[in-house]
């Protein structure tokens, strides 16, 4: 029976309203008790935590290991390593693995890789159609039962909105949560940027926020058809978030995330053809940026996620628009969190509730806090340790983030899962 | 945004891949180079030694008659040697990446490459990923820049007309989809026009288009008055395959250029195409042929002004002779 100390941290945990220095005791991979020690308990380790912060261990809503076929962008190794130095206890893989998530075997399969590779908890969200091609619905219940913990279709086009409906509608009957990246394919014409002024310079093919907003529209209008549970995923635009905080005001039963690179670039910062910028949806004005950031701050938008795409250098070799979007961007995301905080954005409480607990809301997870018996998913950082980012630093096989080379400020310094170190610095 | 790419350690030409980045006094140079190639007795282009025992890859790896052959005439007029490879029809097509493929002509000493690619930004591209000592010009890349176009086309209206600072110009058709506007908009800005108008229907003008420069006119009766300089775009046919436009015979209708219309515009207004012309879609032939074109004219100086900007970034690029 391993007990765990963590001394003297300054515990920030938003779900059971506790801010301030203290003790935490795990015993046997669970939260024993905080302040004062339980009965009879002996610790094995201790983990001294002053001048840090301890907060339940992160949850990430959309990361990709990559793996099996993808090997050269990432490895189950790498990238949960990745994670867990990042502080994820938690994540949720997107079904655009290969094969993709459409059948049992490939979630056990991978749940199996997860459990042998000892590394952060691995959720995979189940394909919502048959290899993800929108057409005919994937075995949703028999992947639920296979251990997948919401449907998607990635970043796929779903043909028509009639099989978006009876799709939404399987997935309810199966209580599955949804979790959509609205995008409508016709409108966004294999763009790569932002319709905006930067895409007209530099001559390249856009995609206009209606290309989100429409899809989002459509989509909220089935949840209230089907009574879907409806996440969305990585929201990039303003009118977006008002569509979302008029549909919770309106009482429908959704949440939605942005990726926290989205809080911190616009169009404005994109070097000009750097492809490390190739991300989607893309990045947009200043104005979104701020009212994504206000969006967060005000509760309409529940959760930040890394949605974390690593890539080999290959894939982003090439003229801007021929290469592939997404960066690797796990191990910046506590730093670009602490970095809204710093900024006054928002909270350090909000940040730690929208990486934690409110993710954990949305999964309906009994973790994402520090509450006595949960699972001692634990996450310590050093707010203002500096680090910065280069290949002696970096765990990801992706190297494809803009920050390469900057110096950021915060780290984390142990992550716990289920009571196990599965990263310390 | 910085562009500082294109120029060596001492702010001089290294690459020629955009307008954007350069001043009215680099402009300037490349015009007044290009024009001591000409011969001011009878138009002709000397052949030079500048750039004897270099090597010069014109990389296309979309198809192209014109721009090529200028930039060939303008390297043999410069004495180098040069290579016309048609990428389109041989490397990639077996699966071998843009990366690969100019290793592969690096490890063959080059010390130019010219190139054209449907990709925006494969120009850049191509100078980041290069060996420091060849230069890039770009021949046209996707929709963002044709800047030896817009150069040629600055030669063409200063033989012209006197003084850039008085001019109104108006570029009419598909903006969208053009690297040619994009260029030319940077290099009237920047040699400092009274005015850029464009003149297009909404689905052929990209978003924010006056953050370019531009004023912006929908109707072509209305956006000719006062034009000193009409610039005309060419016209793909797949823009009405595509539902931006409804037919040929309805654009021509609205934008197409017929004698009567350029009557609107200043009676010494000259009229200008980077090719080739779609005769009856965007240009009537009385106008294409009549007395304001200077259509051909543009074709001649492509030769001059390609030699000045290739001579000017090999020079600069401590290789040239």
């Amino acid at each position: 029976m391993t007990q765990i100390h963590i001394k003297h941290g300054r515990i920030i945990d938003p779900a059971n309203k506790i801010d301030g220095v203290g003790d935490i005791y795990i015993v046997d991979g669970k939260i024993a008790a905080l302040s004062n020690p339980p009965e009879g308990f002996k610790a094995d380790t201790v983990i001294d935590a002053t001048d840090k912060i301890v907060c339940a261990g992160f949850i990430d809503l959309s990361t990709r290991l990559r793996d099996m076929g993808h090997s050269r962008k990432g490895t189950f190794k790498s990238e949960t390593r990745a994670a867990a130095s990042a502080g994820v206890t938690t994540l949720c893989l997107q079904p655009d693995t290969r094969p993709a998530m459409d059948t049992a075997s490939v979630a056990e399969y991978i749940k199996d890789l997860a459990e042998k590779a000892d590394y952060p908890q691995i959720y995979p969200i189940a394909a919502l159609t048959q290899k993800l091609e929108g057409m005919e619905l994937s075995s949703m219940l028999s992947l639920k039962q296979a251990g997948c913990i919401a449907v998607s279709n990635a970043n796929f086009p779903i043909k028509n909105l009639l099989i978006l409906r009876r799709a939404m509608e399987y997935a309810a009957s199966h209580d599955l949560l949804f979790i959509y990246r609205p995008n409508d394919f016709s409108l966004s014409n294999k763009g790569c940027a932002h319709e905006g002024a930067v895409a007209t310079r530099y001559g390249l093919p856009s995609i206009p926020e209606a290309a989100e907003t429409i899809a989002l529209a459509e989509c909220l209008e089935l949840a209230e058809l089907t009574g879907c549970r409806v996440h969305f995923g990585q929201l990039s635009c303003k009118r977006s978030v008002i569509k979302i905080h008029q549909a919770k005001k309106y009482g429908l039963n959704v949440s939605a995330d942005v990726a926290i690179h989205q809080l911190h670039l616009s169009e404005n910062d994109i070097t000009p053809f750097d492809s490390a910028y190739h991300v989607l949806p893309p990045f947009r004005t200043e104005a979104d940026k701020k009212y994504l950031r206000q969006g967060l701050a005000n509760g309409t938008i529940n959760s930040l996620c890394s949605d974390h795409q690593p890539h080999d250098l290959d894939a982003k070799l090439a003229a801007f628009p021929e290469t592939e979007s997404g960066m690797s961007s796990l191990e910046t995301l506590l730093p670009l969190m602490l970095k809204l905080v710093a900024q006054r954005a928002i909270s350090l409480e909000q940040g730690i509730a929208a990486l934690t607990h409110q993710p954990a809301q949305i999964l309906r997870l009994p973790s994402g806090a520090l509450t006595v018996g949960f699972s001692a998913d634990v996450c310590i950082f050093d707010p203002e340790l500096t680090w910065q980012i280069n290949s002696d630093t970096w765990q990801s096989r992706g190297v494809n983030t803009p920050f390469w080379g900057q110096t950021m400020k915060g780290r984390v310094t142990h992550t716990l899962q289920a009571g196990k170190m599965i990263f310390s610095l | 945004m910085t562009h500082n790419i294109q120029l060596n350690s001492d702010g001089k030409l290294k690459h020629f891949l955009s307008i954007e980045g350069f001043d009215k006094a680099l402009l300037t140079e490349i015009l007044d180079t290009a024009a001591s190639f000409v011969n001011p007795a009878d138009g002709q282009i000397k052949k030079v030694p500048l750039l004897r025992g270099k090597t010069i890859v014109n990389l296309f790896f979309e198809n192209s008659t014109r721009t090529r052959t200028t930039f060939e005439l303008a390297a043999k007029r410069l004495s180098a040697d040069v290579l016309n490879m048609n990428i389109a029809t041989s490397a990639t097509s077996k699966g071998e990446s843009l990366l690969d493929t100019i290793r592969n002509l690096e490890a063959m000493f080059v010390d130019m490459f010219v190139v054209r690619h449907a990709m925006s930004g494969a120009a850049h591209f191509i100078a980041q990923q290069t060996a420091p000592h060849i230069s890039v010009i770009n021949a046209g890349d996707g929709q963002h820049a044709h800047p030896t176009q817009a150069m040629l086309d600055m030669f063409t209206i200063r033989q012209h007309k006197a003084d850039f600072s008085t001019l109104r110009v108006a570029i009419i058709g598909d903006i969208l989809h053009s690297r040619v506007a994009r260029s030319e908009i940077q290099a009237l800005n920047t040699l400092g026009v009274a005015e850029v108008r464009v003149i297009a229907p909404k689905t052929l003008l990209p978003a924010k288009v006056e953050t370019l420069g531009v004023t912006v006119s929908h109707n072509l009766t209305e956006g000719l008055q006062d034009i000193d300089v009409v610039m005309m775009l060419r016209l793909q046919k797949e823009r009405m395959t595509s539902a931006l436009l409804p037919n040929e015979s309805e654009y021509f209708k609205c934008f197409g250029l017929t004698e009567e219309k350029l009557k609107i515009a200043k009676p010494d207004a000259i009229v200008m195409h980077p090719g080739p012309i779609n005769r009856g879609v965007e240009i009537d032939s009385k106008v294409a042929d009549g007395k304001q074109s200077v259509i051909l004219q543009q074709v001649s100086n492509g030769i001059a002004v390609r030699m000045a900007i290739m001579a000017m970034a090999m020079q600069h690029n401590g290789a040239g002779a």
